[in-house]
């Protein structure tokens, strides 16, 4: 029979507990904080992300590389609970590989995306995860997937995910234009990533980007003092 | 004749079948005057440096329970496989037992294998382990090794999650431990630089925070050797208390000179023992 946790007995004190400043490990979920994003092109995707990863206010990681491959050509942004999306991305890395390997074909980014909204969907009370997947196949090209909380799915030409995200819908809207290059993608997700970082506390670090298409891979790193800066007066 | 019994596979999740009990009893044990024990927690610092040939490990030594020291010299650094090491911090029952179960997966795995176990793979059981338990289990680690691939150290997280990281430092002290490794770390150190530099850590742990205290362990991993050094540093080292008058040393000898007590008398008797009778019983060998 299952009982709420609340009726399981607390045992010891903590020594530093009045401090926030101090992680308590038990209690303080670790978090991805989060800025994401990913833009369609014609021939591929770019995904972005921050790299930040906190337990409360204490910076746990500031180098997270929060773009996970999923498979050769398909990657997933993660925002949210860092160890519920860091187990939901293995689960579904094994399933895709698993498909691929009966289909003896590459698999197709709306597989990808289905396999996690599956998961997202039928766990949604237990799990904090919001995710884009992105990638490309010969089917339909560049694509990018929304699986937020919740295991909605819904395909997007641009999409933003995190607590960052708020500060830049107004910027994705009025900079993003259907019909842009590679080279404009990479600057638009790099100019939404740094301004997200200024604004949201749980974002910062360096700016990881990467593209895919049908060629491969391509990663990159923008280190802090390389971003592009925005006058703020 | 002994029949052999399968342990029934865990269902999945959490079982909460003992909670109850838990309560009812500890609930019962209130109404008698007593409390249960708390559950010992590590406080803690621990840490891990990646260096040009492999990874080093340190903790500090002090196990607390409330406010109270538990234990001044307890060992934090765990062992995983001969090439893989894992320091512990939260509630010390749990960093222990699941360094031991997974432990005992991997040597089984190995030899399943016929390899030596790889860090990566010890990281996936943890992680596994964790996420499945939801947060419940209160282990926090620091697991470092060195395998076929090279060195590699990963922090992982009560809730399941993990970091790949060239230094890495958990535990309540970890704030002060990192400090110290964001000013000072450079990529490829040698040996004595990286055993100095985590052994600062671990003392501003130490001399910092609270939950920490007592000696520095360190655990030294590189390809095909393992300086397991316990206590490397003994940090605090308990005074010796003297005898003002005398500047005797009065802590822990506790013998008397011969000569304290004065001899008046001496009278010496040899007893002579003759033999009575002998019997032999045979033992019975069949």
């Amino acid at each position: 029979m299952a009982l709420a946790p609340p009726l399981m007995p607390v045992f010891g004190r903590k020594i530093s507990s009045k401090n926030d400043m101090v992680p308590n490990w038990s209690s303080q979920e670790v978090s991805t904080g989060t800025t994401i994003m990913a833009v369609e092109y014609d021939g591929g995707v770019v995904i972005g992300a921050d790299s930040r990863t906190t337990t409360g206010a204490y910076i746990a990681n500031r180098v997270t590389d929060k773009l996970t491959p999923i498979h050769d050509r398909i990657f997933c942004c993660r925002s949210g609970s860092a160890a519920d999306t860091q187990a939901i991305a293995d689960v579904v890395t094994y399933q895709l590989g698993f498909h691929s390997i009966e289909l003896d074909e590459p698999p197709l980014v709306e597989t990808a995306a289905n396999l996690f909204r599956a998961s997202c969907y039928r766990y949604r009370e237990e799990l904090t995860a919001g995710i884009l997947v992105a990638g490309w196949d010969r089917r339909k090209g560049g694509q990018v997937y929304s699986v937020p909380v919740g295991g909605m799915l819904v395909r997007q030409p641009v999409s933003v995910g995190g607590s960052g995200s708020s500060y830049v819908y107004g910027f994705m809207d009025s900079n993003y234009k259907p019909g842009l290059s590679k080279d404009q993608c990479l600057e638009l997700a790099a100019a939404a990533l740094s301004l997200a970082m200024e604004r949201d506390g749980s974002s910062g670090g360096v700016v990881r980007l990467a593209t895919i298409s049908e060629e491969g891979v391509e990663r990159r790193v923008i280190l802090g003092n390389q971003l592009p800066k925005f006058s703020t007066h | 004749m002994a029949t052999l019994t399968m342990s029934r596979a865990p269902l999945g999740g959490f079982s909460f079948e003992n909670c109850k009990r838990n309560a009812v009893l500890e609930s019962e044990a209130s109404k008698l005057g007593c409390s249960f024990p708390a559950a010992r927690k590590t406080g803690t610092t621990i840490c891990g440096v990646v260096f040009k040939d492999g990874v080093v490990l340190g903790a500090d030594t002090r196990a607390t329970e409330g406010m109270v020291v538990a234990d001044k010299n307890c060992s934090k650094i765990h062992y995983i496989s001969p090439n893989i090491y894992c320091c512990g911090a939260g509630t010390a029952a749990d960093t222990e037992m699941t360094t031991q179960i997974i432990s005992s997966n991997l040597e089984l795995h190995g030899l399943s294998t016929g390899r030596t176990p790889r860090v990566v793979t010890a990281n996936r059981m943890l992680k596994q382990m964790l996420f499945r338990y939801q947060g419940y289990i209160g282990a926090a680690l620091v697991l470092g090794g060195v395998d076929c691939n090279g060195p590699h150290l990963y922090s992982i997280y009560p809730h399941g999650s993990t970091d790949k990281l060239p230094y890495v430092t958990m535990g309540s002290g970890s704030l002060a431990a990192m400090a110290v490794f964001e000013d000072r770390y450079k990529p490829n150190m040698e040996e004595e630089d990286a055993k100095q530099l985590v052994r600062d850590a671990i003392a501003a742990g130490i001399f910092n925070d609270l939950g920490s205290g007592s000696n520095i362990d360190l655990c030294v991993i590189t390809k095909g050797n393992v300086d397991y050094l316990r206590p490397h540093d003994e940090a605090n080292k308990k005074g010796v208390r003297l005898n003002e008058l005398e500047t005797v040393q009065l802590t822990g000898d506790y013998k008397y000179k011969r000569g304290t007590t004065a001899v008046l008398t001496k009278a010496v008797t040899p007893l002579d023992l003759e033999l009575v009778a002998e019997s032999v019983q045979t033992m019975d060998t069949s």
